[in-house]
């Protein structure tokens, strides 16, 4: 098998989760899409990696890691903000730029 | 010495402010003071005179340089002003007459609330005046020119409880400043062809300048003089403008305001001597407006209409004159003086006789006056006698000058020209003599007003009557002491050159003529109302009558072609910016505004949306690096 | 796993892991978009990554793989699952579209950049592997270190200040600061009498002592619910389990076993006539 089929898969998951941000409503689930995709592209990284023979792709994803583990802690708490103001998870109830 | 001349003019300027910012309190005072400064006015002018007397006549012109205006560089606009014999002449003039019509003034406007104010403006006008004589350059002298326009306009609707009088000062305004912007032209004219505005280097470069560009100034300075001097076509305001107080229309008709346009004419006599066109145009208005106020002032029944018909074609006469070069500039200033004293003498018996009949002016309602008003009768009768030329007073001897240099031009404008100067004094002899037979002969045919009071007629008081003899003397004894030894002549030669005019024809058969002429129309006048009684009712009257009845259709034709076609302009034009510009204007707004209700729809505020618009975007630019890698 | 794992050349072994767990990856993936419930979804990502994880491992990233169990799957899809828990944990997402066209050309812009991306990896002729048998000689997570802390040193400190950062906007955003003070019990009580609403204590949840749980709400007595029985955060988030049906049938049903059961009483009664009469 070669391995460029990790690259496959990789590109793969990032679709579908680009297209699970664009269909679900529930904010949460689309935090989910994001993450999934952030996935897809650290297996990307690690597998150029593998293909570079060197460790700069691994510390990316590494990097990448953090940044998303940032992300997910902002934004869960925007999540839970929203949720305190509007009772409601749905991104199409913010459509309006006041409350 | 020179330092008086700045005091002429500060003079009547400070009654101006004085009088003005004063406030009631001087409201028992008021009218002294402006008769004192305009009095004052006068000594220093008599002073400056005696002054220049003393002088060679190749020195008589001196200058004050006040200070610099707008020093800026490449245009440098001085407060100076220049006296010579010309501005003396003018001077003496309007501060002499107007210091009668300010002495006048005070027992005219006795019962006027507002005489106070009334003097204010009086002495604004005089400073004005004088201001635009005393000019060294044509920028000042448009101050001064601006200045007359702003008083005339505040005098003749001094009675702006009248709306009659308001429109008229309105009209006056207006119509100047259609003359106005004549003179703002020629200004710039002149400083984009000289360089310079001021009197000497202006009248020393125009030997050097093409006759074209001289002409156009010309006909500039010409328009502005118009404007000034009620000449045709923009002459519709004078006889609207005898809506103010007798004293204003006495002071704009004899010392100020239409003199302007002569002095202007004779003090750009160097530029219009460069431009023989442009003259003879100056010569065709004066001719023109000479028989055009004569006619006009043949049919109004108002005494003073018909005396500012009359004004309108002496000055016809005068503008005529200035037109004719070097041999008329001498006779058009002799006969503003002269025509100063005894037309400021006509309209002060005029208002002397209003103001004995309760302020009626038909002259119908008038008749065999000369029994209740002698001093009116005989000061008003000499004034009458000078106009018409009667020989020995003043009229005779300048107006006689005039029609003898028409006549000099030479050929068949010559002819033309003095042919209409002749047919304007039998025309003048006419209505004069029916103003006077009208008004002091025949039977009294006054009535009692709609509120039952019957007329008294009776002397005005001294303050009115001394004016009217001192002016008198002069209308009788100011032509013959000019004429006498060409002193005039000679005084003025040195500012405005002379040229001795040879008329086709020896002077005294001129002069005859004119005597014969004069007796014609006289003769008609008393034949026609001497002989016969005077209908209380206006007659209907033959066609030309009923014309100049209406001034000659003169606002009819501003009407007609001035007022209709401005207004199918406008609306032309109103309708080119509601089809037009609001087309394309309204057109690209209504566009965008379709574009955008369409564009709306993107922004639906929904963040799918925007990520999809992401997303693809992503996508294209995925395709797009795909395909640059392909090629 | 050895480094010649992650050689070149990959092994039947990994080639078989690959098919299979890549199947379940993409079927995780799949799931997480299309699950109804948010719990469903976030259980399923978290498979999805166990199997990232495992590929991360095939592939020569151990640190990585490790780290992808421990902090991702263990803690972020954790915290996840918290804020799913706190957001309400049994309300289920209608998958209904409300945007017109979006679904079309979310699909369009889904295919069309998957087939972009897959064709441009397949136009890549990815084809030299040089494998991390080198790299990883002295170990992977000593590698990572020596790169972590001599070339990125610089970015590993701002991702310091990153998540510092993040931390405090955390708190700085779900932290609400009381302004006022809290009203005491009688204050509270006063306020009922003044505004004259509900003077007594709110009704308990609970029907007829046969539910007692926290989100059922007590039945008035024409048998419909009552939402002052059950308390406000959940009232909010329409968590109200309904059994007023299944109350009056319970309801229906005990007066039919209790009819049955006279039926049969008076069947019974006059047979203890009888043998009272026999008796006598």
């Amino acid at each position: 098998m070669n391995p460029v089929n990790y690259l496959y898969l990789a590109a793969l998951l990032f679709t579908i989760g680009a297209t699970g941000v664009l269909i679900r409503r529930n904010a949460i689930v689309v935090f989910m899409c994001v993450e999934l995709m952030l996935n897809a592209c650290n297996l990307a990284f690690v597998t150029f990696s593998r293909m570079h023979g060197n460790l700069d792709g691994q510390i990316i994803a590494f990097f990448t890691m953090v940044v998303a583990a940032a992300e997910v802690v902002v934004g869960l708490a925007i999540i839970v903000s929203l949720f305190r103001t509007r009772h409601s998870a749905s991104v199409d109830d913010a459509s309006l730029m006041k409350l | 010495m020179e330092n008086l001349i700045a005091l002429l003019i500060a003079a009547p300027l400070l009654g101006a402010a004085v009088l003005l910012c004063g406030g009631r309190r001087l409201d028992a005072v008021g009218h002294w003071i402006g008769t004192l400064l305009a009095g004052l006015s006068f000594v220093f002018g008599a002073l400056l005179f005696a002054d220049m007397l003393g002088k060679a006549a190749d020195h008589r012109t001196v200058t004050q340089h006040l200070f610099s205006w707008i020093p800026v560089s490449g245009f440098q606009a001085d407060v100076t002003f220049r006296l010579d014999q010309l501005s003396m002449t003018f001077v003496l003039l309007i501060t002499g007459v107007g210091s009668l019509i300010h002495l006048y003034s005070v027992g005219y406007m006795e019962h006027d609330e507002r005489r106070r104010r009334f003097f204010g403006y009086l002495n604004l006008f005089l400073a004005a005046m004088l201001l635009l004589v005393l000019a060294d350059n044509y920028l000042l002298l448009y101050v001064g020119w601006e200045g007359v326009g702003l008083a005339s306009y505040l005098l003749i609707g001094f009675w702006q409880h009248k709306p009659s009088a308001a429109t008229a000062a309105k009209k006056a305004f207006l119509v100047n400043r259609v003359g106005d912007m004549g003179l703002s032209i020629a200004i710039m004219l002149m400083f984009t062809t000289f360089g310079t505005f001021a009197f000497g280097p202006v009248f020393a470069d125009v030997s050097g300048t093409g006759e074209g560009k001289l002409t156009a100034i010309a006909l500039m300075l010409l328009l502005a003089a118009c404007g000034k001097s009620a000449q045709v076509p923009l002459q519709s305001w004078l006889g609207d403008a005898m809506e103010g107080p007798t004293p204003v229309s006495a002071l704009i008709h004899a010392a100020t305001m239409v003199t302007a346009g002569v002095y202007l004419i004779v003090r750009s006599g160097a530029v219009f001597n460069a431009a023989p066109d442009a003259q003879l145009v100056v010569t065709v208005v004066g001719a023109v407006t000479l028989l055009f106020g004569a006619i006009v002032g043949c049919a109004k029944d108002d005494i003073k209409k018909a005396l500012a018909g009359s004004t309108m074609s002496q000055i016809g006469y005068m503008v005529l004159a200035a037109g004719l070069g070097p041999i008329g500039y001498v006779f058009a200033i002799m006969h503003l003086v002269t025509h100063g004293f005894f037309k400021a003498g006509l309209f002060l018996g005029a208002g002397s006789v209003m103001h004995g009949m309760n302020d009626e002016v038909d002259m119908r309602k008038y008749g065999g006056l000369r029994k209740y008003m002698p001093v009116t009768f005989v000061t008003f009768g000499l004034g009458y006698l000078a106009i018409i030329g009667f020989p020995g007073l003043s009229g005779f001897f300048s107006k006689d000058k005039i029609i003898e240099a028409a006549f000099a031009k030479g050929g068949t404008e010559g002819w033309i020209l003095g042919g209409a100067a002749l047919l304007g004094a039998a025309i003048t002899a006419y209505y004069m003599t029916r103003v006077m037979i009208m008004t002091f002969f025949g039977e009294k045919r006054w009535q009692p007003d709609e509120h039952g009071h019957e007329p008294h007629p009776h002397e005005s008081p001294k303050s009115m009557t001394i004016p009217m003899i001192v002016l008198a003397f002069g209308s009788v004894f100011a032509g013959g002491l000019f004429s006498f030894g060409d002193r005039f002549l000679h005084w003025l030669e040195p500012v405005t050159g002379h040229q001795e005019g040879h008329p086709p024809v020896s002077a005294a058969v001129v002069t005859g003529a004119t005597l014969v002429v004069l007796l014609v129309g006289a003769g008609i006048a008393y034949v026609q109302y001497g002989r016969r009684p005077v209908p209380v009712v206006a007659p209907r009257g033959s066609l030309l009558t009923r014309a100049a009845r209406r001034d000659l259709l003169q606002d009819d034709f501003n009407h007609v072609v001035l007022v209709r076609g401005g207004e199918h302009l406008t609306r032309s034009l109103v309708y080119m910016d509601h089809t037009v510009v609001d087309g394309v204007v309204n057109g690209t707004a209504a566009s965008v505004g379709g574009l955008s209700g369409r564009l709306r729809r993107l922004q639906n505020g929904y963040a799918r949306s925007y990520a999809v618009s992401m997303f693809g975007g992503a996508a294209v630019l995925v395709a797009l690096t795909l395909l640059m890698r392909a090629v | 796993m050895s480094p010649q794992l992650a050689a070149y050349t990959t092994s039947t072994g990994e080639a078989f892991q690959f098919w299979v767990l890549g199947t379940v990856a993409v079927i995780g993936a799949l799931c997480t978009v299309f699950m109804k419930k948010a719990v469903h979804s976030a259980l399923c990502l978290a498979g999805t990554m166990i199997v990232l994880a495992v590929f991360y491992l095939a592939n020569g990233a151990y640190f990585l793989g490790i780290v992808q169990i421990v902090v991702y799957t263990g803690a972020i899809m954790m915290l996840f699952l918290f804020v799913v828990m706190l957001v309400g944990v049994t309300a289920a997402d209608s998958l209904k579209e409300t945007i017109k066209g979006q679904r079309w050309l979310a699909l369009v812009c889904g295919l069309g950049f998957g087939v972009l991306l897959l064709a441009g990896i397949a136009n890549a002729s990815l084809k030299d592997f040089n494998g991390l048998g080198r790299a990883n000689a002295n170990g992977n997570v000593e590698g990572l270190a020596a790169l972590i802390f001599t070339k990125y040193v610089f970015a590993f400190e701002i991702t310091g200040v990153l998540l510092i950062t993040a931390a405090v906007g955390a708190m700085v955003l779900t932290h609400r600061e009381r302004t006022e003070r809290a009203k005491t019990q009688r204050e509270l009580a006063e306020q009922r009498v003044r505004e004259g609403k509900h003077l007594p204590p709110l009704p308990a949840p609970g029907v007829y002592a046969r539910h007692n749980a926290v989100d059922i709400a007590g039945l008035l007595p024409d048998g419909t619910p009552s939402e002052l029985t059950v308390n406000k955060t959940l009232r909010d988030r329409g968590q109200i389990r309904d059994v007023s049906d299944e109350a009056i049938a319970d309801l229906k049903a005990l007066e039919q076993r209790a009819a049955e059961r006279l039926e049969r009483a008076e069947d019974e009664r006059p047979a203890l006539k009888r043998t009272e009469e026999a008796s006598k």
